[in-house]
């Protein structure tokens, strides 16, 4: 007779950086949660590269930190290293990017999780899905216990079923020496979830005592340190930064590689998953861009009290005595001492085009998933999916509508959005490019774009929100003081211009005007206007990227305005597609199997074309009518 | 004006959000000719919305003012283009007040005369002054969202639409799957790998690729720009086709070109008499022959004039000549081939391969001149305009030539379709602002947001969406990933 617990709100299966979002955020909002791992020494593990952020990504954790998530502050705490990527290309990609202590930011998440009221850790193995009448009833553990929960979300990440592969070896077993979950999927396919194989893979890590640095290209991280969460400022973030390392790969490694290929996993056909294109394994980039006599590795450090080291840029499904070849091969690694293998690991993932925007199944209710189980990669992309997750499971059992954040207001939106429209065939990493709106999702207002909505859910502190008020404040008052002020054509105001290389003036000017143009910075106004105030560095930052790109911004509101009104028009529940007359077969089929929420979302769905969207506008409109009618 | 595309999905919108909203806001004027395009006597021209009273009343001239004439009444007058005082008809006008109309709306019919080209023309007035073309069905859709048509009717109409666009979207196929969508995928195409270089840049800034300079992409934009230029003049060569061909008929005077025009017309429109130099303004006829839209123009007869009036006409003969798509040079059987025929013979001579040799008056002559002139002028076409005999060997010989130039057409991307026009036009403006971004010292984000937008408008015409292909482009071409 197994043993029945008591029930629970929302259970999360799974403690990685979606299953940790999920359940912080479902217990801060006041329901009883619980979260299971297979062991809970792997909480919020970094099984693949030590760093969080990167170009959309780091607006991914300005996101999750605006609506009160855990990641960008736990990055905060444990970085050892921090840069803002892309400084010279334009204020849409400015993209912050930290090396994590990976050890550091495990404990920090579990430390976190253990002291969240209404949060219960367990360390247990879900082996199966109690659903009743398409609806979720709780979950079964390993040792047959049944936990009741009213909805359950699952964040297995990369281990369902999951297969590691070096070389000609294959092993069932998690990244980082894990156990893998290998009965929740038949539980899966028994309930009629679809699964498809993934795969991705990990480089290897090294002793960093054994490398000789000395030819190598030292890449030291920016002062002062920039936090992503917008709760701490520049001077809590000051710490000994650890420097990452940039060496080539040469002939000789790429012969090794090509000789050897016949020997890959990869192209040894031992690898049925499919593999993302963004992250080919090195003997991918060989045989792909056969034309590069070299290509890049980064040296990251994975801590401040451990000497194991991670080389980016080098994964690799070749066999121990191969990969060892390769490494020795690399300029300063002779004696490299391979503390951890590179290998590929595949797994199980359901098809995200089951969920709704809101991620819970079309067809169980109660039941959600997010992270690497719905198709995605990478921690940030977990984390976000997990903090939606939890907040939309705790608003349906209180009856609520699902927070459902649209494309042009948060990367959050476009990866829910991609993944759940239109599915995907590789493991989805985000990038700045899949985003329509990308001036207006800056990784700087993100606080602006998604904090009052924080607040709204109760997410944010009333403190927080207080100070994010304040914050707006200055923004709005310096912009319009810049925009009343003028400067005469003196001649320091002359002088100023010529050490700037900026267009002499005859008349006086306003210092907004002076302020967009590209060689005038606003930092540098203060040399010819007396009265600028001391403002904070990211306030300043806001206050400049407004003025200098207004005219792009502005054009970017528009567009955004156009998408809205696509976007607003939303679809009854109970629309019969069958019913619409002019509607094409194919496009019927689809429209009833992805049952999209509005119109723009239909227009995203592949195999629907713009006049199915005009007889769907027009069915709407004569729908509303008759609704008026009867009225 | 039926340019059998879809309706926009953001004018749907709109129609239908101003439905369910209590104020029947209203929309744009639209016109179109209402009647069927071909060989009608009458054309139609409906204008349907607000300004559709005061367009009409800044080009139609009758008793008085139009704005104050009676609801449902109809009014002679005529059509002036009001930028040269051209009159360009004489019609009826018909004006119906709102809300008893078809569309609801204020609606505005102008039956004018002939063919497609005049009611071509008076159409062109109406969007100069501020109408725009409606679209496949729009009077209909505009009638049901007003409310004027019931539910049961809305239902059927709706069946309609879907066939509309179905039909629609399989022509749009057809001629995408052209030159002219070779051509623009080939541009789209350069601008996703110019956008894929900036974007890797961006995506992937620890990686060291070439970095993307400002001063290819600029070169690859002004490469093309000037092909889409060149779409867009090609623009109004389609118009050509489309509003039919300019035929020149010149002769000596009196040789019988007022009367061929008028035969082939079927109207006493230029004047004609024994006299020589009686026809002295070209004159146009819109005629319709073998299906083919026609203008025909007549000219004062060729001859070194000695009268002022006369040598304007001349002048003006010689002008129409060089500008016309083909030219009739109309010979007389009765005085033969004459000193005057070799010096207009001499005229047309750099024309000639656009020019039909036809010799009239057949009737008055006999078999020693006509072999004369055949000898002279192989091939040349006899007629008699008096006895109305082999005028239809004139026409074939017409439509012959007009297919074989359609197929050097063929041979040409053009685009035909206004809404293609104006999305070229919008693209061209798109990259100039990338170039003034990248001229202005911008950031590589923002150019590439106008390069985007270029691309964009492009698949708007060939039906693509780019975002997915951008990220594509990236993989394929560049070395990334841990």
């Amino acid at each position: 007779m197994s043993n029945i617990h008591k029930s629970y709100d929302v259970i999360v299966v799974g403690a990685g950086h979606a299953g940790c979002e999920a359940a912080l955020v479902a217990a801060r909002l006041g329901f009883k949660t619980a979260i299971f791992t297979i062991n809970l020494d792997s909480i919020a593990n970094m099984p693949c590269n030590p760093n969080i952020g990167g170009t959309g990504k780091g607006h991914l954790v300005r996101e999750i930190d605006a609506l009160g998530g855990e990641m960008g502050r736990c990055a905060d705490k444990t970085l050892i290293q921090s840069k803002t990527l892309n400084t010279a290309k334009g204020p849409a990609v400015f993209s912050l990017r930290a090396q994590i202590d990976r050890r550091a930011y495990q404990s920090e998440m579990k430390y976190a999780l253990e002291i969240q009221d209404n949060l219960h850790l367990c360390q247990a193995e879900i082996v199966e899905l109690v659903i009743e009448d398409k609806k979720i009833k709780g979950v079964r553990t390993h040792i047959g216990s049944f936990f009741p929960a009213k909805t359950v979300i699952l964040t297995t990440g990369t281990y369902l079923k999951s297969k590691i592969i070096i070389g000609d070896v294959s092993l069932d077993a998690g990244p980082d020496g894990l156990l893998p979950a290998n009965r929740l999927s038949e539980s899966l396919k028994n309930h009629g979830i679809g699964l498809v194989r993934f795969k991705t893979g990990s480089p290897a890590r090294l002793n960093r005592r054994s490398i000789d640095f000395t030819n190598m290209i030292e890449q030291k991280g920016d002062e002062p340190i920039i936090p992503f969460s917008f709760e701490n400022e520049d001077k809590d973030m000051q710490r000994e930064q650890i420097s990452c390392f940039l060496l080539y790969s040469n002939e000789h490694t790429h012969k090794i590689v090509g000789d050897n290929l016949h020997r890959s996993a990869l192209y040894g056909g031992g690898i049925e998953g499919i593999g993302p294109r963004y992250c080919p394994s090195f003997e991918d980039k060989i045989v792909k861009f056969a034309d590069k006599d070299r290509h890049q590795i980064f040296i990251e450090p994975t801590g401040s009290n451990t000497e194991e080291v991670y080389l980016q840029g080098f994964s690799t499904s070749m066999p121990e005595d191969v990969q060892h070849a390769m490494i020795k091969s690399l300029p300063g690694f002779e004696n490299a001492q391979i503390m951890r293998y590179a290998y590929a690991i595949e797994y199980d993932c359901i098809n995200p085009m089951d969920l709704e925007l809101s991620l819970e199944f079309k067809d169980i209710k109660g039941l959600y998933a997010a992270g690497q189980i719905n198709g995605s990669s990478g921690y940030e992309e977990a984390a976000a999916q997990g903090l939606i997750a939890g907040i939309n499971a705790v608003l349906s059992i209180k009856g609520q509508k699902p927070i459902i954040l649209d494309r042009s207001q948060a990367y959050i939106g476009v990866l829910i959005d991609d993944l759940v429209t239109k599915g995907t065939n590789e493991p989805y990493r985000m990038m700045t490019s899949r985003a329509e709106y990308r001036l207006h999702l800056r990784q700087d207002n993100a606080d602006a774009r998604l904090t009052p909505l924080g607040y709204k859910l109760g997410l944010i502190s009333e403190q927080r929100y207080q100070r994010f008020v304040k914050k707006q404040k200055a923004i709005k008052d310096e912009i319009e003081r810049l925009r009343k002020k003028t400067v005469p054509p003196s001649d320091r105001v002359k002088q100023f211009l010529d050490k700037y290389k900026s267009t002499s003036i005859s008349t006086g000017i306003k210092l907004y005007n002076l302020l967009k143009r590209p060689e005038i910075r606003y930092r540098t106004l203060k040399e010819i206007d007396d009265q600028m105030p001391e403002l904070s560095a990211v306030i300043a930052e806001e206050v400049e990227i407004s003025i200098k790109y207004e005219g792009y911004i502005s054009k970017q509101m528009q567009q955004i305005e156009q998408f809205k009104r696509m976007e607003n028009k939303t679809f009854p529940e109970d629309m019969d597609y069958e019913e619409i007359p002019g509607l094409r077969i194919e496009a019927k089929q689809k429209l009833i199997k992805q049952k999209p929420r509005s119109l723009g979302q239909a227009s995203r769905i592949s195999g629907v074309s713009p006049a199915d969207i005009s007889v769907l506008v027009i069915y709407l409109n004569a729908k509303a009518r008759r609704g008026k009618k009867n009225e | 004006m039926d340019d059998g595309e879809p309706l926009s999905i953001f004018s749907l919108i709109d129609k239908g959000d101003n439905m369910v909203s209590e104020n029947n806001q209203q929309f744009e004027t639209i016109a179109a000719v209402s009647t069927a395009i071909g060989n009608a006597g009458i054309s139609i021209i409906r204008i349907s919305g607000a300004a559709a009273f005061h367009i009409t009343s800044t080009i139609f001239k009758g008793m008085g003012s139009f704005l104050e004439y009676p609801s449902h009444t109809i009014n002679y007058g005529k059509i002036v283009d009001p930028d040269s005082d051209e009159i360009i008809d004489e019609v009826l006008v018909s004006k119906m007040e709102s809300p008893k109309t078809y569309t609801t709306e204020d609606i505005v019919e102008i039956n004018c005369h002939g063919g497609y080209v005049t009611a071509k023309r008076i159409l062109d007035l109406l969007f100069r002054r501020g109408a725009r073309p409606a679209e496949a069905g729009e009077f209909t859709k505009r009638a049901f969202l007003n409310g004027r048509i019931d539910l049961v009717q809305a239902e059927a109409i709706m069946d309609l639409i879907g066939a509309i666009t179905e039909k629609s979207s399989t022509v749009a196929v057809t001629q995408l799957e052209g030159r002219l969508s070779q051509k623009l995928n080939s541009i789209r195409k350069k601008l996703i790998e110019i956008l894929a270089e900036i974007e890797v840049n961006l995506d992937y800034p620890e990686y060291d690729f070439e970095e993307v300079t400002i001063g290819k992409c600029v070169n690859i934009i002004n490469e093309n720009i000037v092909e889409l230029e060149g779409l867009i003049e090609s623009f109004d060569y389609g118009k050509v086709l489309r509003e039919g061909i300019n035929i020149a008929i010149i002769g000596k005077p009196n040789a019988g070109k007022s009367s061929l025009l008028n035969r082939l017309s079927g109207k006493n429109r230029a004047i004609v008499t024994d006299i020589p130099g009686t026809t002295r303004d070209v004159i146009e006829e819109y005629v319709n022959i073998r299906g083919i839209p026609i203008n025909l123009l007549d000219t004062a007869g060729l001859r070194q004039a000695t009268d002022e009036v006369e040598k304007i006409g001349v002048e003006k003969a010689l002008e129409v000549m060089t500008s016309a798509d083909l030219i009739l040079f109309v010979l007389d059987a009765q005085t033969g081939f004459e000193k005057k025929d070799k010096d207009i013979l001499q005229n047309v001579s750099e024309v000639r391969d656009k020019t039909i040799f036809v010799v009239n008056k057949t009737d008055k002559t006999d078999e020693q001149r006509l072999k004369e002139i055949h000898d002279i002028v192989p091939g040349v076409i006899e007629i008699s305009v008096l006895e109305d005999s082999r005028i239809d060997v004139l026409e074939k010989a017409i439509q012959d030539y007009v297919n074989k130039t359609e197929i050097d057409t063929q041979n040409q991307v053009i685009i035909t379709n206004a809404r293609h026009k104006k999305l070229l036009i919008d693209t061209v403006d798109s990259l100039k602002s990338a170039l003034f971004a990248a001229d202005g010292g911008m950031t590589l984000d923002l150019i590439s947001m106008d390069i985007k937008e270029a691309a964009e408008r492009i698949g708007n015409i060939t039906g693509h969406e780019i975002s997915e292909e951008i990220v594509m482009n990236i993989f394929e071409r560049f070395c990334i990933g841990k």
